[in-house]
């Protein structure tokens, strides 16, 4: 469980966890950019600010009471029944009490303030984070691991989290805790002070060196432990094989020198680690030893009063206890800030660029062809133009694709379409096929504008694509990707993904067009079985059923299928053969696959090889040419 | 659960044990320290003790410190050294377990959840146990050995300690038992603000090719907002803990000034014991606050112990204790006699259901059917992935569970469907074959499994290292160095789970002739979809639904099979037509 409810305390060391030793680069505008999200809460945080103070100077204002309860009232009350000084004694009590009343309560308030803060500064950045990454273009997707992405929810917030609701106040007040104590100190005996300032060099002196060490064999420890899980990783994946060829001893022996070596830095690491606490407590003992014995002896000459000595033996206890919380949280509120640092990183990324204008609206289309908005769904749409001199144009969406030299690459100096020119009539099939790494995907991401053409034109309709707003283009596409993912929820859910409004009776029907009708019934709940992590109780080729059915109740003028049905086995492929011509009835569709039975039918088959369009024409043509298609079909040459 | 933990302590018991101990030592020093200093007010500075006794107790007080900083850095040293190897222990005692797994207790747990065993959950309980050997030894002694000094100082004030701890105590209970499930709800409605996420991130290209982004974001902030309210519900309530600690002390501190003065006053009663008093009972309360934080952390570790027990308790679900050590394969013959077989021993459940089959030494068997029909589930029976559930599978002319497990797969080589190469050279992935193969015979299978030609084009040939799971190589090639690992084995019978499905029929045929040319002698099971891979070999098994639908020669079955026939032409439709 990686989100512990409490703040860790010396079970780890001051350099914990794999991220802990990655340092915050701009300090203060990551703390000034925390701070913007607190704005609405400013009263409330000055509030807690003066909260925070009350109550450290209560705790240090009340031990300084006890020099004068000592020397002002009990030492000359001893043997002495003076009323005066009684009550006196009294109203110090009682002065006292409300003092430590006001700390106690001043305590809560903060405390309580801050966590109403936190919990919402947190919605706000994590609000504020998601919007962002639904923003952000695939690209940043491509060049980002999920596991990178899911971090920055799960630790980086966390931390952020933990800091927010109990750091943050514990270091203030510890801090203003130490400022308080050593002022009182001074005031009480520069003589005596100057053992504390000995002592404190003593202890910043131990905690830079044990700290310095612990960190150093901490990184080591970390890169043990990521060789140690490593391992475990590979192994535990490829326990499968390693049964079938029975090498479980020999895994075992590698696996035993791996988590030995392990031990061995990470004994290392934690020695430091477990010995920094006891060394700063018990140099606090020594130091309140000292001070006794010295203090004692001033005493005893007469140079400082009893109660002097005693109330500055108990502030060296409040010293230093507030100097090893902050030495402790030093490093949770750095690591915080770091990972503060990574999220607004992500904040900052520039989002999807989207300039177009041109929107799709859904029109009733007269026996003549005229167009007419409408507000409601007629299964007909337009493209709406608003020209310049503020007239309106409407399109008919037919999904006529044309391709006019496009070049591409996904990074700037490799490019991976080289001058792809192509058109897709009205209805058409058109097919792609060739090698991984032909090209044959991008150009559908293409023409969704998951990326945008440097260099040449795409459009549909005679409309320039990047004309047209993103989000309506993409509604007039409806995909089924080479890697089929499913969300967490129902089935029914799952296919009605693809049009929100669809009726139970609409998403049955589009499943019964997938061939998924049957399958899904034979599931547990039917349509209302919950599909959990990814759909893994599926096989491969029942989500790709599920996806072609996610398409389907889309209903849109055009479809895109890559690798649609590669999981599925021939002969199912041949059953659903139906459904998916049904399916791709009327809409202009593109589909990439691996096996050339799935793409036979098609009115065009491009055969592409390193970015280029090499041969085109239909099945018969090309098997004419007896060129590379030829081959293919022949099984000539491997597909990888 | 706590006990079957412990027996992992094994070579570092001793630590374990000097670990608390040495806190015992550090804690009865701290303890003498107030006690030391009351002395000196009391005796030294206001009786007859003077200057040469506080020097002399001042001086006891320092050796005392510095011994039981000496105490504390040795308890911490043996804490983690006990610590970190009591995580070794654990680690390598899973991790062997895990090895003696079968594949079905593989399949229970899932790869993903036993890598978390191995490692969060270990980390865990790891932080864990070095804790309790410190603090959870630390909090309880200190808080009995301060209420001791206490009331061997004054039993009468030491009354305030009988009020002020069970107070605190049952605040303290009270919240924790309050704020523990509010935690638990907190904790959920953060996994599932995760998993969403989580499954936003994956599904990035769904959600942008159906312009989801609202209907996502909608989800979102409904979750966020769970999180947002169940956090404040769960930590309002744990910021008590502080100022009812202050409250509490600084109710104690005033009644002791109250109390104990007016017994200084009486004469009853001396100054420096009253300051000493003052740390005892800070210590005291300070030591209640450590052991409700040690108890959360410990309810919160809970769940990995329990995690790891489960697996380590775990029973392989099958063994070989009553094969016959010296027992030995015969030849490379396979029956199956009325087999039926399900992955939960559920009679009702079958995945295959009366499996007959006879398949001689040396010839070559495909394997074909729809996804689904257990293709691969009836070859795995071979080599005892699986035991049957009904019947048995004799190979090599005895039941396959006569034999050592070890004796019998390395007899039975099998190239997985799901396949997997592993971090190292090619030479040595392919040595997993035989670790004692000489280069000319990986060289060998390498050119019988048609990987050799590719292998050479490399820069560093034999040399080249593979990245974790072989993601430097082709899919094609993958299979054919898979091929030729299984190969190195040297087997009686081999069998190959769709092992070519990425390879070109060009090389598919060619290593086909291989194994007919050279491996005569060894028994070929090969599962393939397409036709063309298996419709030379001596016979086919048509499967479907876990049942034997046909098990004939090609020309045979593609006269009398019907689902032969519908496979055939689903395949052969505008490929061949045309030849």
């Amino acid at each position: 469980m990686s989100k512990s409810i409490e703040k860790d305390q010396s079970a780890k060391g001051p350099m914990s966890g794999p991220k802990g030793h990655r340092m915050p680069n701009n300090l203060g505008l990551t703390i000034k950019r925390i701070a913007s999200y607190m704005k609405e809460d400013k009263w409330i945080l000055l509030i807690v600010a003066i909260s925070i103070l009350l109550s450290s100077l209560a705790n240090v204002i009340g031990i300084s009471f006890l020099q004068v309860v000592i020397d002002d009232y009990l030492a000359p009350l001893i043997g002495n029944q003076d009323s005066q000084l009684m009550r006196g004694f009294i109203s110090v009590i009682g002065l006292i009490s409300i003092i430590y009343l006001v700390g106690a309560a001043t305590t809560y308030l903060f405390n309580r303030l801050m966590v109403g803060v936190s919990t919402r500064t947190l919605y706000k950045i994590r609000l504020d984070l998601f919007t962002k990454m639904e923003a952000l273009p695939i690209k940043y997707y491509d060049t980002h691991t999920h596991g990178d992405s899911m971090s920055l929810y799960t630790n980086d917030i966390d931390t952020l989290r933990q800091v927010l609701s109990n750091s943050v106040t514990n270091f203030f007040s510890s801090l203003i805790t130490v400022v308080g104590v050593f002022t009182m100190m001074l005031i009480f005996s520069w003589q005596l002070t100057i053992i504390v300032v000995l002592m404190l060099a003593l202890m910043l002196f131990s905690v830079k060196t044990i700290g310095g060490k612990s960190a150093t064999f901490f990184i080591q420890q970390q890169q043990e432990l990521g060789r140690v899980n490593g391992y475990i990783e590979e192994m535990i994946e490829g326990q499968k094989v390693v049964k079938v060829f029975s090498r479980q001893e020999k895994v075992l022996e590698e696996f035993e020198v791996l988590n030995e070596e392990l031990r061995v830095n990470a004994t290392k690491a934690n020695i430091f680690a477990n010995i920094l606490m006891p060394i700063m407590g018990n140099l606090s003992y020594i130091h309140y030893a000292i001070t006794a014995m010295i203090g004692g002896l001033f005493a005893i000459m007469g140079t400082l009063s009893l109660g002097t000595v005693i109330a500055f033996l108990q502030f060296t206890r409040n010293f230093s206890m507030p100097i090893t919380q902050i030495s402790q949280q030093l490093n949770a509120v750095l690591t915080a800030l770091a990972g503060a640092e990574r999220i607004f990183k992500v904040i900052d990324e520039q989002p999807e660029f989207d300039q177009g204008h041109v929107t799709m609206v859904p029109v009733e289309v007269s026996q003549s062809g005229d167009l007419t908005e409408v507000d409601f769904r007629t299964g007909e749409f337009a493209w709406k133009e608003v020209m310049p001199d503020g007239s309106i144009s409407y399109t008919q969406v037919k999904g006529n694709v044309v391709f006019d030299n496009v070049v591409f690459g996904y990074e700037e100096d490799k490019t991976v379409l080289k001058g792809i020119s192509l058109y897709a009539k009205p209805g058409q099939k058109i097919a792609f096929v060739g090698s991984t790494g032909a090209g044959k995907t991008t150009i559908t991401n293409l023409i969704n504008r998951f990326y945008d053409v440097p260099s040449g034109n795409i459009s549909i309709d005679h409309i320039e694509i990047n004309k047209i707003r993103k989000s309506d283009l993409r509604r007039a596409l409806s995909m089924v990707l080479q890697d089929t993912h499913l969300f967490t929820g129902t089935v029914m859910e799952n296919i009605r993904y693809g049009r929100l409004d669809a009726t139970d009776e609409e998403v049955i029907a589009a499943a019964k067009l997938a061939n998924a009708d049957s399958f899904i019934r034979h599931l547990k709940d039917g349509y209302q079985t919950v599909l959990k992590s990814d759909g893994g109780t599926l096989s491969q080729g029942q989500r790709q059923l599920l996806a072609i059915a996610r398409a389907a109740v889309a209903e849109t003028p055009v479809l895109i299928l890559d690798e649609a049905t590669s999981s599925i086995d021939t002969r199912t492929e041949a059953l659903i053969q139906k459904g998916m011509d049904r399916l791709m009835e009327g809409k202009t569709s593109f589909i990439i696959a691996h096996r050339l039975s799935t793409v036979r039918s098609a009115n065009a088959i491009m055969v592409l090889e390193h970015g280029k369009i090499i041969e085109r024409g239909d099945h018969d043509q090309l098997i004419e040419q007896r060129g590379k298609y030829y081959q293919l079909s022949a099984g000539m040459f491997e597909l990888t | 659960m706590i006990k079957k933990l412990l027996s992992f302590l094994g070579e570092y018991k001793r630590q374990t044990l000097l670990a608390p101990l040495m806190v015992v030592g550090e804690v009865v020093l701290e303890l003498m320290i107030p006690f030391l200093m009351a002395r000196i007010v009391d005796y030294g500075i206001q009786g007859e003790g003077g200057i040469s006794y506080t020097i002399k107790v001042g001086l006891l007080m320092i050796v005392m410190a510095f011994f039981a900083l000496v105490f504390g850095a040795l308890s911490g040293k043996y804490a983690a050294e006990a610590g970190m190897g009591f995580a070794k222990n654990i680690r390598s005692g899973l991790f062997k377990k895990i090895q003696s797994y079968s594949f079905s207790n593989v399949d229970k747990f899932s790869t993903a959840s036993l890598v978390t065993r191995l490692t969060t959950d270990i980390t865990n309980t790891q932080n864990s146990f070095m804790m309790v050997v410190r603090m959870a030894v630390r909090a309880p002694i200190m808080l009995i050995g301060a209420t001791i000094m206490a009331v061997s100082i004054n039993s009468r004030l030491s009354l305030i300690f009988l009020i002020s701890i069970p107070i605190l105590s049952i605040t303290l209970y009270l919240i924790g038992k309050n704020a523990h499930p509010r935690f638990l709800d907190m904790l959920e409605k953060y996994d599932a603000l995760n998993e969403k996420v989580q499954d936003f991130i994956v599904n990035i290209r769904v959600v942008k090719a159906f312009v989801r982004e609202k209907h996502e974001k909608e989800k979102f902030v409904a979750n966020a907002e769970q999180v947002r309210d169940a956090q404040l519900k769960a930590e309002k309530l744990v910021v008590l803990n502080m100022p009812i600690m202050q409250l509490t002390i600084y109710t104690s501190i005033v009644a002791i000034i109250w109390f104990g003065g007016n017994m200084v006053i009486d004469g009853t009663f001396n100054i420096g014991e009253l300051s000493s008093f003052i740390m005892y009972i800070m210590q005291v309360l300070i030591s209640l606050m450590m052991i409700s934080m040690i108890f959360i952390m410990l309810i919160i570790s809970r769940a990995s112990f329990s995690r790891i027990i489960e697996a380590i308790e775990e029973e392989p679900a099958l063994n070989d204790n009553n094969s016959d050590p010296n027992l030995d394969l015969n030849d490379g013959s396979i029956h199956f006699n009325q087999v039926d077989f399900s992955y939960n021993e559920d009679p009702n459940n079958l995945v295959l259901k009366n499996i007959n089959l006879s398949i001689q030494s040396g010839e070559t068997i495909g394997i074909i059917g729809g996804t689904g029909s257990s293709k691969t589930t009836l070859v795995q029976l071979i080599p005892r992935l699986y035991d049957v559930l009904n019947g048995e599978i004799i190979v090599g002319g005895h039941n396959v569970k006569d034999y050592r497990l070890k004796v019998l797969r390395d007899q039975v080589a099998m190239v997985l469907q799901k396949n997997v190469l592993f971090t190292g050279t090619i030479k040595e992935n392919l040595k997993w074959g035989n670790e004692h193969a000489t280069d000319e015979e990986v060289i060998e299978a390498a050119k019988a499994a048609q990987a050799h030609d590719f292998i050479s084009s490399f820069p560093n040939g034999y040399d080249t290292e593979l990245g974790q799971g072989g993601v430097n190589v082709s899919g094609g090639q993958k299979q054919r160095l898979t091929i030729a690992r299984a190969l190195l084995k040297k087997p009686k019978i081999i069998i190959l789970d769709d092992s070519t499905s990425a390879v070109d029929t060009a090389t598919d045929a060619a290593i086909r002739q291989v194994f007919k040319e050279k491996l005569e002698d060894v028994t070929t099971l090969i599962i393939a979809q397409r036709i063309t891979s298996v419709q030379d070999a001596d016979k086919i098994i048509v499967l479907d639904n876990g049942e034997i639908n046909g098990f004939d020669t090609h020309e045979h079955l593609l006269k009398t099979n019907e689902i032969y026939q519908e496979i055939y032409q689903s395949q052969s439709k505008g490929v061949n037509e045309d030849e």
